[in-house]
């Protein structure tokens, strides 16, 4: 059964087609990498997925489940995991507690009013070891809004990891990163690959070739090809749409 | 409940509705275009009645008084903008709440200081003075037929500014997205300024106009100022159209409940209990009509901003 | 002390001793002033410590939650009337009225927060302001419960049936036990995992939700625990006064509930509970000065919005850190 399923996904806004019909799964384990050109409809079509907003027409399934009717919260409750395009830490929050919160979503102990949150050691090793993973084990203790930007990308990937996502969806990880920040990204995912499925939108195509076992080509709002990459890459029909410009 | 009174009460509230929507068009606008709370606007209605009385203590003509306080309650709010508001633009909702709460607390007790905590008054001029006879020799007050003229006048006024010139272009983009203004290579602070002098004289004409009807008092613009919010959350922020029919359904809910609430409750309790229960009813009709509007359209009747 | 406001409580180990230290110092007062000759000050610390149970029930939807409710009040004045209302029918046991006093209010908050929480940012502000004036409005109209005029009580709540609270002293210590206890929940609450929800949707509402958490769900139910000890406070109010009035849910009451938190360096319990103790005494002082004493407030509190953001704790840690 595949972890995502969308179908005949469509949104519009007002009489502009943003979504128009779209559908494509993400298999167990897999890392299906979603590409396009500027203004194709990515991140409008990642916020259906995630619940941030409401499709006009289409399903979307999780393990299954048709989650089309529920709320974001409640998604990212079925393990649905999200990093966002423009980052979106929580500024005030050490690194550390960033991820720690992330976790507390899944805790035992979410809501917990009697308790001292700081120092809930079982969080607190959870967010450490995510950190360690991403590679900002030595930042842990500086607050979220002081990191660089490339660190804060790594941040929001830790704070997904924590989770222990069943899918993971990625708006644009790379973006505004530096060239080393990039490469350990990738590296990141990579030696992730295999344990969370992930849908990767990303610019950066040595990211998607170096991570993705699918390709879907989206342009104004319809996918125009999926395939393995190296078919993507051969497609004159995808060259022509898109990338005969950017990957040149 | 005659139909006599039924049409005087109607029209009380009709009047209500415009004096309210006067105030609530500049509140509605600054929201829109500055995103800024000003608490203190109702302040400027208060400041706008005690010039026209001051006004008409030198000029003994209402007139002139009128034309003197419109010009003396867009200084006042000219200068208010460059003293205080000014610097708050862009800062935390918290700020803004905090700083007009303190300029309230300045001019309420200013007004006291000045003029005293007891109501004064401003009678209508000569000429208006009358009352035009309805049916069953009940007459109706000209002053407050005036008032509603007067508020309908400037509703369309209004209306042509912001469809029909420049400056309306500029404040009904500010209105639908902030950020757009600044690209279009607008003079903000010179927006800014327009839209909130303007707003404080309309704030100010409201308080003149009403000040023969309901006494001239420190506190007078305390409550008119949160039928104003109520009205402003229902017609969604930083519409004028929105404002304007708001403003008319709250006032005319608001005078037809106080007036038959305590018929209608004695129709299911005992006198005695509808007589409280009546009035505390009424007094919260506009509350739940609100909180009705918000449980099914969060963002009011005619939101500005999409989305 | 401003960095560890801003930063919620990081693995910083409480000072119990410090509190218990100030909780001594406040609990030995009344008996310095009686000594001194100056027992109305009693009165006054009194009423700053039942404001003081407001503002930092405020605090924790305010500084911690990031909402501006502008009708705390609306809280206050119910748990007045839910003490108020009963005396009326000759109902005076403390260990009834408090408890409805408290569930009253949190009734209240509930269904209203249902409502204005689906809100942001303005709407939020206005929202909370007109729900506080209808409460207001309301009980004027109440002309059975003396309406417009408020009623007199002629004596205090007892407990158990003993009039325990008579005398100034133990009304004081009574105040003061709310305020200690108000403070250790309230702070509590806010260090903890459901208080670091709060403070993160404060932060960043959208990453919580994606995050999983029901972010209204956790604001309503801080909405109805302040809602609840504003209805204490309210309670304690109108036991202190001896008499209930709609004027203590005028808006007026709402904003300086604000400004005490904010005196307080907003983000910090402690200092909301002092911001309400100096506002009383200052209060006091400058209302001995000159009848028109509310335009030195304004202007106090138009110079903090503009200049001070951060309040007595900023001002003491920027004096501290020269």
């Amino acid at each position: 059964m595949s972890v995502l399923a969308i179908e005949g996904l469509t949104k519009r806004f007002g009489a502009l087609v943003v979504t128009d019909g779209v559908s494509l799964t993400v298999e167990p384990g897999e890392v299906h990498a979603l590409i396009g050109p500027n203004g194709a409809g990515k991140t409008t079509l990642i916020k259906q997925i995630a619940g941030a907003v409401a499709p006009d027409a289409g399903r979307v399934r999780l393990d299954g489940e048709d989650v089309t009717a529920l709320p974001e919260h409640a998604r990212a409750a079925r393990g649905l995991a999200r990093t966002f395009q423009i980052t979106a830490v929580f500024p005030q929050f050490t690194a550390r507690e960033n991820v720690a919160l992330a976790a507390q979503a899944k805790a035992p102990r979410r809501l917990w009013p009697f308790s001292v949150a700081a120092r809930d050691a079982g969080l607190n090793a959870a967010a450490d070891a995510a950190l360690e993973t991403v590679g900002l084990a030595g930042r842990a203790g500086e607050l979220a809004g002081r990191l660089a930007h490339g660190e804060q990308r790594g941040l929001e990937v830790a704070m997904a990891l924590v989770q222990r996502p069943r899918l993971l969806l990625l708006d644009e990880p790379m973006a505004g990163a530096g060239r080393d920040e990039t490469d350990r990204l990738i590296a990141t995912l990579a030696r992730l690959k295999g344990r969370v499925p992930m849908l990767l939108i990303e610019h950066d195509m040595g990211a998607v070739f170096a991570l993705a076992d699918r390709v879907s080509v989206l342009v104004a709002g319809r996918i125009v090809a999926t395939g393995a990459p190296e078919a993507i890459r051969a497609d004159p029909a995808v060259r022509a749409a898109y990338l005969g410009t950017e990957a040149a | 409940m005659s139909a006599t009174l039924l049409a005087v009460q109607a029209l009380n509230g009709l009047q209500l509705g415009l004096v309210l929507f006067l105030i609530a068009a500049g509140l509605t606008l600054v929201f829109g275009v500055m995103d800024f709370i000003n608490l203190a606007h109702g302040v400027q209605y208060m400041v706008g009645a005690y010039l026209a009385v001051v006004f008409y203590g030198l000029t003994a003509h209402f007139g002139l008084a009128l034309l003197l306080a419109l010009v003396a309650a867009l200084v006042f709010g000219l200068a208010m903008e460059a003293l205080v508001y000014r610097h708050l633009y862009g800062r935390s909702h918290l700020d803004q709440v905090l700083a007009t709460f303190g300029i309230i607390l300045i001019l309420t007790e200013g007004a006291k200081a000045v003029f005293g905590p007891a109501p004064l008054s401003l009678p209508r001029p000569e000429a208006l003075s009358g009352a035009i006879p309805l049916m069953d020799g009940f007459g109706y007050p000209v002053w407050r037929l005036v008032i509603i003229g007067a508020g309908l006048g400037v509703a369309a006024l209004l209306y042509g500014l912001v469809q029909h010139t420049r400056m309306g272009m500029q404040v009904r983009a500010g209105a639908t997205d902030a950020e757009m203004i600044g690209a279009l290579g607008v003079d903000i602070r010179r927006l800014f300024m327009g839209v909130f002098g303007f707003g404080a004289m309309l704030a100010g004409f409201a308080g003149v106009m009403a000040a023969p009807v309901f006494a001239v008092e420190p506190t007078m613009g305390d409550g008119l100022l949160i039928m104003a919010f109520v009205v402003i959350v229902i017609g969604g922020i930083g519409s004028i159209r929105g404002a304007f029919l708001a403003a008319v359904i709250v006032g005319l809910v608001d005078t037809l409940g106080r007036s038959f609430s305590t018929d209608v409750a004695r129709m299911f309790l005992a006198p005695a209990a509808a007589n409280d229960v009546g009035p505390a009813v009424a007094s919260m009709l506009v509350y739940v009509l609100m909180a009705g509007v918000l449980f099914w359209r969060p963002q009011g009747l005619f939101p500005a901003r999409a989305g | 002390m401003t960095l560890a406001a801003e930063t919620p409580a990081p693995a910083r180990a409480a000072p119990p001793l410090g509190a218990v230290a100030v909780v001594a110092a406040l609990a030995l007062a009344p008996l310095a002033f009686d000594a001194a000759g100056a027992g109305f000050w009693i009165v006054v610390l009194s009423r700053g410590l039942v404001y003081a149970v407001a503002a930092m029930a405020l605090q924790l939807v305010l500084g911690r939650g990031g909402l501006v409710c502008f009708g705390f009040a609306a809280f206050l004045v119910i748990g007045a009337y839910a003490v108020g209302i009963p005396y009326h029918h000759r109902v005076e046991e403390g260990l009834v009225v408090l408890p409805l006093a408290m569930a009253a209010a949190a009734l209240f908050a509930l269904a209203t927060g249902a409502i204005a929480l689906r809100t942001r940012g303005v709407y939020f502000i206005m929202i909370t302001l007109a729900f506080g004036q209808m409460v207001y409005y309301a009980l004027t109209a109440l002309s059975t419960y003396g309406g417009d005029d408020g009623m007199t009580l002629w004596g205090r709540s007892q407990v158990a049936g003993f009039d325990l609270f008579r005398d100034r002293r133990a009304f004081y210590w009574l105040c003061l036990g709310a305020a200690a206890g108000t403070w250790a929940l309230v702070r509590a609450v806010s260090r903890s995992h459901f208080g670091r929800v709060l403070e993160g949707a404060r932060q960043n509402e959208a990453r919580m939700a994606a995050l999983g958490f029901d972010v209204f769900r956790v604001r309503l139910i801080a909405y109805a625990l302040s809602g609840a000890l504003g209805g204490l406070a309210g309670a304690l109010l109108a036991n202190h006064a001896e008499f209930v009035s709609p004027a203590y849910g005028s808006w007026h009451v709402s904003g300086e509930l604000i400004v005490m938190v904010v005196l307080g360096g907003f983000a910090s319990v402690t200092g909301a509970g002092f911001g309400a103790i100096l506002l009383a005494v200052l209060e006091e002082v400058l209302s001995r000065l000159t009848s028109h004493w509310k335009i030195l407030l304004g202007l106090g509190v138009v110079g903090v919005a503009l200049l001070a953001r951060d309040g007595l704790a900023g001002a003491l840690a920027r004096w501290r850190g020269r």
